[in-house]
């Protein structure tokens, strides 16, 4: 190595083939780098003077109230408490699905024509706008057959719009996420750790439960997070599916099952009617829910990192 | 990858069923695909019958064309269904397009940057804050649009002379075609970025370090070897990103003003500054007006036409990624 760096006379002779033309372009690079650092600086720096400025305890504990005043409509405890239901129940039904098309895909994968079409059928729905995915939703949840799930007008129309609606489309968006980290995952366990198990007698699908999958656990949890994450900044379907009710307006008796079936906000859908754009006009509150949730998504989406570096570095 | 073969016993029962059971799971995504498919365009139908090719072409206003169909009478016979999308597929068009290849150019020079030439403690803040911003929701950058940028453009940059000059055909307020690109531009460049930086990085050494041998400076190689065999994920990478910027419907209902305008291309630098109305912003715009059925139809006849063309690009991606598998370069 040392003799090779000896005899050519160092990379002098390469720099020296310098266009003006190429100097022109490397500065640009460096121009967009720099650019790219100043877009996202500028833009946290900027959430978080306003939301320093307008956040308060109070505006996460108290529930919204319908108010002209901006200093009266209270705080955002349910657009919370909504964000916090609908990331569960998405990521609750898009896991066992996501896990399930992964593990089939990569240990099973038979007939061939279905793996491939399983494979492009999850990348249609993660290029599927989610307002399309939203107002696909109403339209399956407006079925008669499906009206348990929401509420039903007295003239017999389903209204369609209800968390568990919301739930099942946001699922749709985090179902790639979740699918395509557990296969990463999947396909970067060796095949002689299959095999092992084999050899001890396991049948596959012993060896599925107790050896991949929790090999894949990681990828799982990454996926999951930003699923999470992804579900918490969706906006169209939380206005079209939720029916952006300003609190959790139930529906029935039972305790759990009726604020499922009623309807609510999310963060995002607070924010999004208390711009300028929406109904409510209340920009302070508007800013200060957008912090909120820009530390959320930030949290689901950086988190992980933290957890797993630590357990790879314990490992 | 190789499949290691089943157990030496052969197929066990419980084997069969979880083969059996999982398959069923992944075919569940086909499933819920076909229904999205079916339902929407038998719900759009309707609409497209009653104006046929017409839809699609120009006439009239659409926002006056929108009220007169929430306002048709409540007989079916007499619903209106008179519609012509031209201004909105073209404000979709320009929007897309313009952010795709404002992004495209931007994203090239940011992935080389972030592989090439960024010094290591630049790296290391540039790749979250790619994560970041790719992760930032719509309605945070629509906020920030409608609250920050459409005021500045509003009340600097466009001169009181500018907005008299349109006064007669539109009102020039800050919500804008300008806007929308730049905002739009932000949250899909980053995508692209993630991408193009994952497949420059399999370009394998070899054919780099061999360009390096013949005398290339580092530009060069980059551009023409790296760049040149990343092509194929590039192409990818557009075809995700202008995805992505169709479908984007809450922040342009924010930012891009919500008139069913068609910005004039001679109208000079004003044509920047234009109002537009995008497909999928006009569906958030009127949710409310989902339950009259006539506009109903209308508002799936839009949604018919973006999950049309989402399916067409993801065929797109997927032709596109064909000649990447046979040089063995992974996306």
């Amino acid at each position: 190595m040392e003799a090779a760096t000896a005899r050519v006379p160092a990379a002098r002779p390469l720099e020296s083939g310098w266009r003006r033309s190429d100097r022109l372009f490397v500065g640009l690079c460096w121009a967009t780098g720099i650019l790219l650092c100043l877009i996202a600086g500028s833009l946290v720096l900027y959430m978080l003077f306003r939301g320093l400025q307008y956040v308060s305890v109070d505006l996460l504990t108290t529930h919204p109230v319908s108010d002209l005043d901006q200093s009266k409509t209270g705080g955002f405890l349910d657009p919370l408490i909504g964000t916090v239901i609908l990331a569960v129940m998405g990521t609750l039904i898009a896991l066992p699905l996501g896990v399930g098309a992964a593990v089939w895909l990569t240990e099973y994968g038979r007939p061939a024509w279905l793996a491939r079409s399983v494979e492009s059928g999850i990348e249609m729905v993660a290029g599927t706008p989610s307002i399309v995915l939203a107002i696909f939703g109403l339209l399956l949840f407006s079925q008669q057959f499906l009206s348990f799930l929401s509420f039903t007008a007295s003239g017999n129309a389903v209204f369609g719009r209800s968390f568990f609606a919301a739930g099942a489309m946001m699922s749709l968006i985090a179902l790639p996420l979740i699918f395509g980290a557990t296969r990463a995952a999947l396909q970067a366990i060796p095949s002689h750790v299959r095999e092992a198990s084999y050899a001890l007698g396991k049948t596959k699908a012993a060896t599925i439960r107790r050896v991949l999958l929790p090999m894949s656990r990681e990828g799982m949890a990454t996926g999951t997070a930003l699923g999470m994450g992804r579900i918490a900044g969706d906006t169209a379907i939380v206005v079209i599916l939720l029916g952006a009710t300003l609190r959790l307006q139930g529906v029935g008796d039972e305790p759990v099952l009726s604020t499922l079936r009623g309807t609510g906000s999310t963060l995002t859908s607070y924010v999004y009617n208390n711009s300028p754009a929406g109904e409510g006009n209340a920009p302070d509150k508007a800013y200060a829910a957008a912090f909120v949730l820009l530390m959320v998504v930030i949290a689901l989406n950086f988190g992980i990192d933290l957890f797993t570096s630590r357990r790879a570095r314990r490992a | 990858m190789a499949r290691p073969a089943s157990p030496a016993t052969g197929p066990h029962r419980s084997d069969k069923r979880a083969e059996l059971l999982l398959g069923a799971l992944a075919s569940v995504v086909l499933v819920l695909i076909a229904g999205m498919v079916v339902f929407v365009l038998a719900k759009a139908w309707p609409s497209f019958s009653h104006n046929g090719l017409a839809w699609f072409g120009s006439g009239g206003n659409v926002d006056t064309q929108l009220i007169d169909i929430f306002n048709s009478p409540a007989n079916p016979d007499k619903y209106e269904y008179t519609f012509h999308a031209w201004p909105l597929l073209y404000a979709t068009a320009l929007v897309t397009l313009g952010a795709v290849i404002v992004g495209l150019t931007f994203a090239l020079f940011a992935a080389i940057f972030i592989v090439e030439f960024a010094p290591n403690r630049l790296r290391a803040v540039l790749e979250p804050v790619v994560r970041l911003l790719a992760a930032v929701p719509s309605v945070i950058y629509g906020l920030i649009g409608i609250l920050v940028l459409v005021p500045f453009v509003g009340n600097h940059l466009i001169s009181q002379g500018r907005k008299e000059s349109v006064a007669y055909v539109v009102q020039l307020s800050g919500n804008s075609l300008a806007v929308a690109v730049v905002i739009l531009t932000v949250m899909i460049t980053p995508i692209m970025i993630a991408l193009i930086v994952d497949a420059l990085r399999t370009v394998p050494r070899s054919w780099t370090e061999g360009a390096h041998a013949l005398g290339a400076n580092r530009w060069r190689v980059v551009w023409t070897i790296a760049v040149r065999a990343a092509r194929p994920a590039i192409v990818g990478a557009c075809v995700l990103a202008t995805a992505r910027a169709l479908g984007e419907a809450i922040m342009l209902s924010m930012v891009s003003g919500s008139v069913g305008f068609a910005p004039n291309p001679l109208d000079g630098l004003t044509f920047f500054v234009e109002p537009v109305r995008p497909l999928a912003a006009t569906i958030v715009d009127n949710a409310e007006g989902l339950s009259v059925k006539p506009l109903g139809q209308t508002l799936y006849a839009f949604a018919a036409v973006l999950l049309i063309s989402s399916l067409f690009l993801s065929l797109g991606a997927w032709l596109v990624r064909q000649p990447m598998k046979r040089y063995g370069v992974r996306p």
